[in-house]
């Protein structure tokens, strides 16, 4: 579904991403971990064009996507939720789904999307007309998925959805993640919470100074390199 | 009819609410902080003022005055693009300084500090607008269509996606948003009808200098937007009554001509301030100034 060959990007000439190579395929759910600044972030953020490509080819559903427009991305079937709940706090929730669905003209198809959302998120549908701002920390970030999933995507990036959240509230996310997933959305997740990652994921990526350090499946914690590259361990 | 004083009130009051009005689009809707705003406000009223010393219909000299600040709203939008916050408005201040350096040194084009007098009042339909309250229903009636176009901008999704932009960038870019194209058009439309009102104060005091448009003369337009509520085209109406009013008094309790310029200046602060205190979100505001 998914495949990034030898990418290199980064940020006005600096370069994050060193080359890295990874895939996705339908159905999968892929995790993304790494101390901090090993690149996470700006893979999602390259895959969606919010950041500097300087080489390399992201092919999505046999299609060469590198460089092609956010706008465009999202009607190939690709969905970002950024990190940090970016939420549009002075929007109500329903505003906040309605910025989500304006690649469609169908205004009845936008309805028929939302009201699909609140079956799936009925926390949200209790809120619709509260302002996003009045939200807990968790259900921010559903809205946040929940905003990217109302575009019908087929693959999701997720950009640490856990970030800032109460054990109980990052249950919620992680078990509507799955979710998700089984309604067959592929999702490539990143997150610093490597054991729930690792936990939803049927393959984990670990990146270290914008490479692919390590490729494994759930037993990849058990990995003495895992240790090696978090801990500095020999 | 109206007595020349409270006519002259109105207008004023027309061609703030433009002012305020555009601004709003730009600052309360779409969060640019643009420190610039009376560099577009001066292009307009100088480019109708010149073509209409030159004998150019009113209809061609509003177009004009309100077309050239576009223009400059683009390369401006385009130069400061990828800056934010205090960056753009430190970046667009400099513009504001430039613009007017420009009316005060072009001495050719500008008279300078001497500026154009003599800027004849519009007449067409056989109306005469030399009687002040033609004049007044003319600006009202902009400031009323100005206020309409407005509105019917910040209900649209357009409009939508620049308050998306304000709350927060990334997230509207990573919905797909084309957030620089927006906050440009956002710059731009603001420009447009500043440069409108640049056009009605010309026509309506047949006199502009560069004095008119210091970059002090900014303070009423941001109190209104402040006042009123960012976001908030109603508050807007409300605070520009209350803005062109406020420092009337002055005029009647004996104080020194002198005096009075200051005294308005202080006036402003101090509402502004209080406001800011104790009204962060303004009278019909969503949103706080950040």
């Amino acid at each position: 579904m998914l495949k990034i060959s030898s990418l290199k990007s980064g940020y006005d000439g600096m370069e994050i991403l060193r080359g890295v190579d990874i895939y996705v395929d339908p159905g999968e759910i892929v995790a993304l971990i790494g101390t901090n600044g090993a690149g996470k972030s700006t893979l999602l953020k390259s895959i969606f064009n919010l950041a500097d490509i300087y080489d390399g080819q992201i092919i999505f559903k046999d299609k060469d996507i590198t460089n092609l427009p956010t706008h465009d991305l999202i009607r190939e079937g690709i969905s970002f939720a950024p990190q940090g709940r970016l939420v549009f706090s002075d929007m109500t929730v329903f505003e906040n789904l309605e910025m989500g669905a304006f690649i469609f003209t169908d205004k009845e198809l936008v309805k028929r999307n939302i009201k699909d959302i609140f079956e799936k998120f009925p926390t949200l549908k209790a809120k619709q007309k509260h302002n996003a701002s009045t939200l807990s920390g968790g259900q921010q970030q559903l809205l946040s998925i929940a905003r990217a999933l109302v575009q019908n995507p087929e693959l999701l990036l997720l950009d640490e959805p856990s970030l800032g959240l109460s054990p109980i509230a990052m249950k919620e996310v992680f078990s509507k993640i799955v979710e998700i997933n089984h309604r067959s959305v592929s999702v490539l997740i990143v997150e610093q919470n490597v054991k729930q990652a690792v936990s939803i994921a049927n393959r984990t990526y670990i990146l270290e100074n914008g490479r692919v350090a390590l490729e494994g499946n759930k037993d990849i914690l058990k990995n003495p390199e895992t240790s090696q590259i978090y801990f500095g361990l020999k | 009819m109206i007595s020349s004083y409270f006519g002259g009130l109105l207008i004023m009051i027309s061609i703030y609410l433009i002012l305020a009005l555009s601004l709003q689009l730009a600052l309360g809707f779409c969060g640019l902080f643009n420190l610039g705003f009376v560099g577009f406000y001066a292009i307009g009223a100088y480019a109708s003022a010149l073509l209409a010393l030159s004998g150019q219909p009113f209809w061609f000299c509003l177009l004009t005055a309100a077309l050239v600040p576009t223009i400059f709203a683009y390369i401006l939008s385009t130069a400061t693009n990828k800056l934010k916050g205090d960056y753009l408005a430190l970046a667009t201040m400099g513009f504001s300084f430039v613009i007017y350096a420009v009316t005060l040194n072009w001495i050719g084009l500008t008279k300078g500090p001497l500026g154009l007098p003599g800027i004849p009042r519009p007449q067409f339909w056989g109306i005469d607008f030399n009687n002040d309250t033609n004049f007044l229903i003319l600006s009202a009636l902009i400031a009323i269509l100005t206020y309409l176009i407005l509105h019917k901008i910040a209900s649209s999704p357009f409009g939508k996606t620049l308050e998306a932009i304000r709350d927060d960038e990334l997230a509207a870019k990573s919905l797909g948003k084309k957030t620089a194209t927006a906050k440009s058009l956002a710059l731009m439309i603001s420009a447009f009808f500043a440069g409108i009102a640049g056009c009605l104060l010309a026509s309506y005091l047949s006199y502009i200098d560069p004095t008119s448009f210091m970059f002090v003369n900014l303070i009423p337009i941001l109190t209104i937007v402040v006042i009123g509520g960012l976001a908030s085209l109603p508050g807007t109406v409300f605070a520009t009554i209350i803005i062109v009013l406020l420092p009337e008094p002055l005029r009647f309790i004996g104080l020194p001509s002198s005096l009075i310029g200051p005294g308005r200046q202080l006036l402003y602060a101090l509402f502004l301030l209080l406001i800011l205190l104790y009204k962060p979100k303004g009278f019909y505001g969503k949103v706080e100034l950040e």
